[in-house]
């Protein structure tokens, strides 16, 4: 039997023999996991709240109902009601979710967790190694016990976007709505081609991250839903249950 | 020695919950005192909404202007929510192209005045092409003609106590403060942007966009441009009016500043 923390996690992993839990995540990212996912859920909701107030977007600094619209969702508008408690949960879990991800990036910084676990080897991003892993996903092959408590290269880049590209570019896109913001930092908008612009690149960058929850949740399932929701509660997995 | 040992670390738990409460309460007056504390702080929301407000009033600049843009970008579309005052007062003035109406200006300052609509137009007259967004989502770029409110208030002679300056509408009768009434703090009250707006788009400001004059507030969302004023009354509590929330907006779930 492989002890696959001897692999990736050997400094961290319980060293007695006979128990087949190895450690997979720290106490930071299990901890900021959680506060992030309802933060998350928080802004999901609320957000969706805002939109039912004008399910319409644009394109540019202006517009409005009666000017060219670059999507019309098929949604009622709801006037008066959600987009008031709506921004009020959509503020409260932007503080929650941004103050929660500094502390995440930070500690994912000086602990070398980003370097170690997230960034891939320059070998995995050669094209043959990118679909070697592609193709094992599309036959649905499990991936051995050595290679289980690892993130392959799929994973790890999908995680960098989240992390490095998607939730920064929610928060530059919210701080571009902000109409005291922008007039302190114009460029927030400009580059963006104006306000509507940012709204609408807000949207469909929330969509991403939407698709990211599912396919995340979707993988979890698929991979013993119970396990890896107690690795990421109390921070050890079994390895093996999962493969036997 | 265990025993010491958990008094000890009882005490030192004590001190330390001690000094964090103390703290926080410092800290909550230094920033109510510095006007850091938004006036509908209250309940679960109301981190959020402090956490906003107060770090925008340290982290941004005082003065910072808003985007100004072309006549080219003006809007051609520039809807509105909501109707002028349901009243026959108000009909009456709008009849006689508001000859009679009058803008009292009272509170914390020296000398309480009141204005008339062409008193406000012999005043320096200020004009911006800037965006407005209403905070349901959609927007329209507009010129504005008026007078700055910081010209206004110096008329008046603002004391230095003051922390607010609240906006009425025309009474209605289920509303006595106005359907829609609110309030600015000092730092956007003074604001040299922040106008009270008689024109638009080269007219006389139309009536679904809150004539005879309107505020203008183009660091906020348009919910903060207040419509239709009477009343300009300036305050250093946000107490006085209805609930204390500094406006009618939090009352229906929407937030007292509009900076986001």
């Amino acid at each position: 039997m492989v002890r696959a923390e001897s692999v990736y996690l050997s400094g961290r992993a319980e060293r007695i023999s006979g128990i087949p839990d190895s450690e997979r995540h720290a106490a930071v990212v299990r901890i900021t996991h959680w506060i992030n996912a309802l933060s998350f859920f928080g802004l999901l909701v609320s957000g969706f709240a805002i939109l039912l107030a004008h399910p319409r977007f644009y394109w540019g600094e202006a517009g409005a109902v009666g000017t060219p619209s670059l999507l019309d969702l098929p949604l009622p508008f709801m006037k008066g009601g959600p987009s008031g408690w709506g921004r009020n949960l959509h503020f409260l879990s932007a503080w929650v979710g941004v103050l929660n991800g500094c502390l995440y990036v930070l500690s994912g910084i000086l602990t070398r967790h980003f370097r170690r676990d997230l960034l891939p080897s320059k070998a995995d991003l050669g094209w043959g190694s990118i679909s070697r892993v592609v193709s094992g996903h599309l036959r649905f092959e499990r991936p051995g016990v050595e290679t289980s408590l690892a993130y392959d290269v799929l994973q790890r880049l999908t995680y960098l976007a989240v992390v490095f590209v998607l939730l920064p570019v929610m928060i530059w896109t919210g701080f571009a709505m902000a109409p005291a913001i922008v007039s302190a930092f114009p460029a927030l908008v400009t580059v963006l081609g104006g306000q509507q612009s940012a709204r609408t690149i807000h949207f469909f960058a929330s969509d991403l991250l939407v698709l990211f929850l599912l396919v995340h949740l979707t993988m979890v399932s698929l991979a013993g839903f119970r396990n890896r929701v107690r690795a990421m509660i109390t921070g050890r997995g079994a390895a093996r249950v999962e493969h036997t | 020695m265990s025993k010491i040992l958990s008094r000890r670390k009882l005490v030192t738990a004590g001190l330390a919950t001690a000094a964090g409460a103390a703290g926080l309460g410092v800290a909550g007056r230094l920033a109510d005192r510095y006007g850091l504390i938004a006036p509908d702080r209250h309940f679960f929301y109301g981190v959020g909404e402090t956490l906003t407000y107060a770090s925008q009033r340290i982290l941004l600049p005082p003065h910072s202007l808003a985007r100004e843009f072309d006549r080219s970008q003006i809007s051609k579309i520039c809807p509105v929510n909501g109707g002028p005052p349901d009243n026959d007062a108000y009909q009456r003035l709008l009849a006689g192209g508001f000859a009679d109406w009058r803008l009292t200006i009272d509170g914390l300052v020296a000398r309480p005045a009141s204005f008339s609509l062409a008193d406000l137009q012999r005043f320096p007259a200020h004009t911006q092409i800037t965006h407005q967004a209403c905070e349901e989502g959609w927007s329209f770029i507009a010129e504005w003609t008026g007078v700055p409110l910081s010209y206004v208030l110096n008329l008046v002679g603002v004391s230095p106590r003051a922390k607010y300056v609240f906006f009425f509408p025309f009474p209605e009768k289920s509303f006595p403060l106005g359907k829609k009434w609110g309030s600015l703090d000092m730092p956007d009250a003074w604001h040299p942007q922040t106008l009270l707006a008689y024109g638009m788009n080269g007219q006389n400001l139309p009536t679904p966009h809150g004539a005879p004059v309107r505020v203008r507030v183009p660091r906020q969302l348009g919910f903060k441009s207040l419509k239709y004023l009477s009343r300009i009354t300036v305050t250093d509590t946000a107490k006085d009016f209805g609930k204390g929330w500094g406006s009618s907006s939090p009352e229906h779930g929407f937030s007292w500043y509009g900076g986001i």
